[in-house]
């Protein structure tokens, strides 16, 4: 590799006696001094949080109001720190989720474990689990701290759905194709 | 004014030394939050908004501006010192360890005595200074006590047995001691102008600012205007006197911890605290006096030129009290500037501040004064 010798210019009168530098940094300070703190009030202003910002994990619903989760424990498998725990169970009757054979009897993220990574969202083959916004999680037990499935899905709501995958499937079979 | 002086000279003293310890405190304390303030603003931040006295919560306009002002931190901070645990640590010499921010205090309070603060105009015409020791050495006393600061520093160093407080403590004292021949360097041009052959010598700080309220163009000039340099010189070694950025070696948080009070905390700690901000109040004093002019309220303007446009000339009680107030006004720019360039520049090296004050600003001051020396001799014959 060639070496290239840098040429550093010496310092002129001025720049050895500090003071023309100390006065452009002062200049620089008071423009500061004058401009508006850019300091969020924290607890009274929230930040926006920008999309794909990665918060807590949340199940969502479909746009139809029907829990979307089918209980494969893909993200229980994928989860790094091992947050997710899930108990599979059957669709009860009547429930309007006729469509999928298993739900999820007991959802729980450990929120203590979650490392906010997103694998989980990822890896859903039903688009159940999202990581969203919420960003302030607090609690004084290690209970409290693990967020079960009511809670879950109230903090996932319903987020507008981009495939209608059971949709396309039931309209597939009732135009008599047994695979779509 | 006449019941105080007929008080018996014990109980005089004692008043005014009160008076010294009940002005600079909070004077002191306030000195921090207004650092605090300060350093916040020139990041761009809010500083400390959130403290407040309950009771003050419901006063309307006031209670939420002293809080966004951080007056109830000040409170909160000060208490908080007086009530925290008193630790002294157990390879401490104990006794020298407590003396040292006792002894820190004695020329914090005690220069504060020589520095006029104000001057008036009594009925005859003649203006008088305000002050509470008007001795005739003046300067010469000011410094001299204000370089015994210097063994408290050492003193904490030396008791605090541990590494950083006694490099701290070295650095202090090397420090101090170079650039006190500069301070006091500079500052020669400005009495060998003032004790002009023929008249009385004095060292007065008040001389110096009656020199800089004469009529004319050359009387009126504030000696920042006729002596730059020796200004420059002087403001640069109080810098160093008084520890502050870019010289502040003894303390510099990031190679020696804490410097000299590493090991102090506490009600100690505050001390030390309040005789550095004393310092710096007493060495803008000083700047202010002997180079802008003290309480003339702008250069060519004088106090008793302002009290004839006021028509206040007759009342001694109103032009002091403008006088004061215009010198404590200068003095507030000053402690601003002080920590204006704290927050700018960055620490010196230890050798880069050796180098400037042993191979540049002594030189420098040497210069000056001789210089000086030949044009006023020229001048005044
Ligand atoms: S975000 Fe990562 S750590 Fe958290 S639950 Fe999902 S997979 Fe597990
Ligand atoms: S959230 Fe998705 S990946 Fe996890 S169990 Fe439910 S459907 Fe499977």
């Amino acid at each position: 590799m060639a070496v290239v010798p840098l040429q550093r210019k010496p310092l002129t009168f001025a720049e050895r006696t500090y003071l023309p530098q100390i006065a452009a940094g002062l200049w620089t300070t008071l423009r500061h001094l004058v401009k508006p703190a850019e300091t969020l009030q924290y607890p009274e202003q929230r930040p926006a949080i920008p999309p794909g910002y990665r918060g807590a994990p949340t199940l969502v619903r479909d746009p139809n109001g029907r829990e979307k989760c089918v209980s494969c424990q893909l993200c229980e498998f994928v989860c790094p720190p091992k947050a997710i725990r899930i108990s599979p169970g059957a669709v009860p009757e009547g429930s309007g989720r006729d469509h999928v054979e298993k739900g999820p009897l007991a959802f729980d993220i450990d929120m203590l474990r979650c490392i906010y990574c997103g694998l989980c969202e990822e890896v859903c083959p039903e688009e159940a689990i999202f990581l969203q916004n919420q960003y302030s999680m607090s609690g004084v037990t290690r209970a409290e701290m693990v967020n079960h499935k009511d809670k879950l899905l109230e903090m996932g709501g319903t987020l507008p759905d981009r495939h209608f995958k059971w949709d396309r499937k039931k309209a597939a079979e009732e135009a008599g194709g047994a695979h779509h | 004014m006449d019941v105080f002086l007929n008080l018996p000279v014990l109980v005089q003293v004692a008043l005014k030394g009160l008076a010294v310890i009940c002005v600079m405190f909070p004077i002191a304390g306030a000195c921090s939050m207004a650092e605090r303030k300060v350093s916040a603003w020139i990041q761009s931040r809010p500083g400390p908004n959130r403290t407040i006295l309950p009771v003050f919560r419901w006063v309307p306009v006031v209670g939420p501006f002293l809080q966004k002002l951080g007056a109830f931190q000040l409170a909160a901070d000060g208490l908080k010192f007086l009530f925290k645990e008193e630790i002294v640590p157990g390879q401490v010499n104990r006794l020298y360890f407590i003396l040292a921010p006792v002894i820190a205090m004695i020329p914090a309070l005690s220069t504060v005595t020589f520095v006029p603060f104000g001057a008036s105009i009594d009925h005859a015409g003649r203006v008088f200074p305000l002050m509470l020791a008007n001795v005739d050495v003046g300067l010469l006393a000011v410094f001299a006590v204000a370089s015994l600061g210097i063994y408290s520093i050492i003193l904490a160093g030396w008791a605090s047995n541990s590494k950083y407080p006694f490099l701290g403590a070295m650095r202090a004292s090397a420090q101090l001691v170079s650039y006190e021949l500069s301070l006091t360097l500079s500052v020669l041009p400005v009495f060998l102008w003032i004790n002009a052959p023929g008249t009385a010598g004095t060292m007065s700080l008040a001389k110096a600012v009656e020199f800089q309220s004469q009529a004319g163009f050359w009387g009126g000039a504030w000696f920042i205007i006729t002596m730059p340099v020796s200004a420059l010189v002087f403001i640069i070694a109080l810098f160093a006197e008084t520890n502050r950025q870019p010289f502040d070696m003894p303390e510099s948080e990031s190679d020696l911890v804490g410097g000299f009070h590493t090991e102090y905390g506490a009600f100690k700690w505050a001390l030390f605290f309040v005789a550095e901000y004393s310092n710096m109040i007493v060495g803008s004093g000083v700047f202010v006096l002997l180079f802008l002019g003290g309480w003339n309220p702008i250069p060519w303007v004088s106090l008793a030129t302002l009290a004839g446009w006021l028509g206040i000339a007759g009342h001694p009680v109103l032009v002091g009290a403008i006088s004061i107030l215009i010198f404590i006004g200068k003095i507030l720019a000053m402690l601003f500037f002080f920590m204006w360039v704290r927050w700018t520049v960055p620490r010196f090296r230890y050798d880069q501040v050796m180098e400037i004050g042993w191979k540049k600003l002594l030189p420098l001051a040497i210069a000056n004064l001789v210089v000086y020396a030949i044009g006023i001799a020229l001048i005044q014959k």
